[in-house]
């Protein structure tokens, strides 16, 4: 016990700005949340009574998040972008795990170091960076040979390799770091057990990676589903919900409905941390 | 047994085709990384950096030169929000460690080893949740109409709705909220490798709490000081959600300006300069705190 410092009043004070920094980190997330069921037509104070409407309502002025189309078509949108982005980074992340665990790659620090750094360009300059490479290209092809590329404009598929483009190197970390501690005796008694490559992969290798995999593969989803900053320069008429709700944002005035999606966006990513932190904890049984 | 001497023994063309087939699958996992380095990151960069480099000088008509890094320096506007970007995100950085400092080390070396993980999750829940939503917070209680103005009303400490929103403090309070979980996880793995004797130890040879901190705790979590310290600023150098949304539209920030390039004013050669004069300034920062302090890229991306 480190309570060097002795005196309780000083112990005591230190236990006050604990608690008055916990209130810091939740107070933001609770005004979101909360306005989500106060039966007004603003979010904010005062109270006047508990509702479900800027859930379920179904006209305006009280429109719920689930009659909105426009809300639900970002959903949608961010839905499917995110998955794509997982399941591409996981594949990507997996590679990688195998070829700096395991290959005997020639410049392998070197290799390592780029990989790590579209974590550390800002999600702008990814952004304008894949924008203006895919429009160049989308243009000579245009100018030269008439031949019209609509995924290299900006949307949907340029969104997802923008995300990409940096979620990659966090599945590659979390993966890498997991192949890192298989203990490769394991293997060897496979082989030695009569098994071919392909069914030590499938059977040994793939399941001691799958914890990592589905936790790399829920953060990139996250992350994706909630990314704004490179998205913004990448996106076309299919806006993900991350952009229309900022739009709403931004405008100012909006109703609860917002709050109503912050509640149901926070809920969901309860879920999936609950999801990874159960899988992870398989991690550290075996 | 059987199997592995066959492995043993190959005859001299099979060892050549395993050779190449060792070869083949090399190239091919090597190929996605490739790939991806190339298309995604090295070829735009490139593509933005000859973008940049091409002034316009008549319609459709372009010359290479440094135009648009020199319509930077001339124009006061531009690097006065470079300038201006560059000191708020020092002090958000700053902000973040002295904020953050005391809640890691209270996690890492005074709380019970249960209210520990405990509390370490709890600091995790802002992760969780996206950007957007947490500056969502900050307006909905900073606002005129706001939680916090009310409750200064209610408890007559205001007499009229007080606006809180739309200066640089709210940018300011919304950034270091943003950023603060990648400056107390590095530094709370960092202090949770420090051996409790050390600290002992500066007591029993007699120093007080704060020499005890400056020349022990502090020079021991220096390596997660500065890990945190390069995250923070770079987030928040290149940040546009909240200093647009809680400084409004005269927060004034340089990603705020490339996207107006970019966006509103389509002039995509002075935009593409605008992002590399960031990225070389955030660059240039994180290089400079890697070489003051002795540390390697991968180390300090990895430990956050």
């Amino acid at each position: 016990m480190a309570r060097r410092s002795g005196n309780q009043a000083f112990l005591l004070g230190y236990r006050l700005y604990m608690a008055a920094f916990f209130i810091f980190l939740v107070a933001p997330l609770i005004a979101a949340g909360i306005f989500a069921f106060n039966d007004s037509v603003f979010p904010s104070l005062p109270w006047k009574g508990f509702t479900l409407d800027w859930f379920f309502g179904t006209s305006e002025p009280k429109l719920g998040m689930f009659h909105d189309r426009r809300l639900l078509q970002g959903l949608y949108y961010s839905f499917v972008i995110a998955l794509s982005v997982s399941a591409l980074s996981v594949f990507v992340g997996t590679c990688n795990a195998f070829l700096f665990v395991r290959s005997n790659l020639p410049a392998k620090n070197f290799f390592y170091i780029i990989m790590v750094l579209p974590l550390v360009i800002p999600g702008v300059i990814l952004g304008i960076s894949i924008l203006v490479f895919a429009s160049t290209i989308a243009n000579t092809l245009d100018d030269s040979y008439g031949i019209d590329l609509d995924f290299l404009r900006p949307g949907i598929v340029l969104v997802v390799l923008g995300q990409f483009s940096f979620v990659a190197t966090i599945t590659s970390l979390v993966i890498t770091a997991r192949l890192r501690k298989f203990d490769e005796t394991m293997e060897e008694a496979a082989y030695n057990l009569g098994a071919s490559r392909a069914r030590v992969l499938r059977s040994i290798t793939l399941p001691y990676l799958r914890p990592a995999m589905i936790a790399a593969g829920i953060v990139a989803f996250l992350v994706s589903f909630e990314n704004f900053n490179t998205t913004l320069f990448l996106v076309g008429s299919e806006s993900p919900l991350t952009i229309t709700m900022f739009d709403r944002m931004a405008k100012g005035g909006s109703t609860p409905v917002l709050n109503a999606v912050s509640f149901f966006l926070m809920m969901g990513s309860g879920v999936l941390a609950i999801i990874s932190i159960l899988v992870q904890r398989d991690r550290t049984a075996r | 047994m059987v199997n592995q001497e066959r492995r043993l023994l190959p005859g001299a063309g099979s060892v050549m085709k395993h050779r190449d087939a060792r070869r083949l699958s090399l190239i091919l996992l090597f190929m996605p990384l490739a790939l991806w380095i190339v298309l995604l990151i090295l070829l735009p960069h490139i593509g933005m950096g000859i973008l940049s480099l091409r002034e316009k000088i008549g319609p459709r008509q372009y010359e290479f030169g440094l135009a648009n890094y020199i319509a930077f320096f001339q124009e006061p506007i531009y690097w006065h929000i470079m300038a201006r970007t560059a000191v708020i995100s020092l002090l958000v950085t700053v902000l973040a460690l002295i904020v953050g400092f005391p809640v890691s080390y209270y996690i890492a070396k005074i709380a019970g080893p249960r209210t520990r993980g405990a509390m370490f999750m709890f600091c995790l829940i802002p992760l969780w949740v996206s950007d957007l939503i947490r500056a969502f917070g900050w307006i909905l209680l900073l606002r005129e109409t706001g939680v916090i103005s009310g409750i200064l009303q209610w408890t007559g400490l205001a007499s009229a709705p007080v606006e809180l929103l739309y200066n640089d403090a709210a940018v300011v309070v919304g950034l270091v909220y943003t950023v603060m979980l990648f400056m107390i996880v590095p530094l709370t793995s960092t202090l949770d490798g420090m051996d409790d004797a050390m600290i002992e130890a500066g007591y029993n040879l007699g120093g007080n709490g704060l020499t005890v901190l400056r020349r022990i705790i502090i020079p021991y979590a220096m390596p997660g000081i500065v890990s945190g310290s390069i995250i923070v600023f770079m987030l928040t150098a290149g940040s546009y959600l909240t200093p647009v949304l809680l400084g409004g539209k005269y927060s004034s920030w340089f990603t705020q300006t490339i996207y107006d390039q970019f966006i509103t004013r389509y002039n995509w050669e002075s935009g593409a300069a605008f992002g590399f004069l960031l990225l070389f300034f955030t660059s240039f920062v994180v290089w400079i705190g890697l070489k003051l302090s002795g540390q390697s890229l991968s180390s300090t991306v990895a430990r956050s």
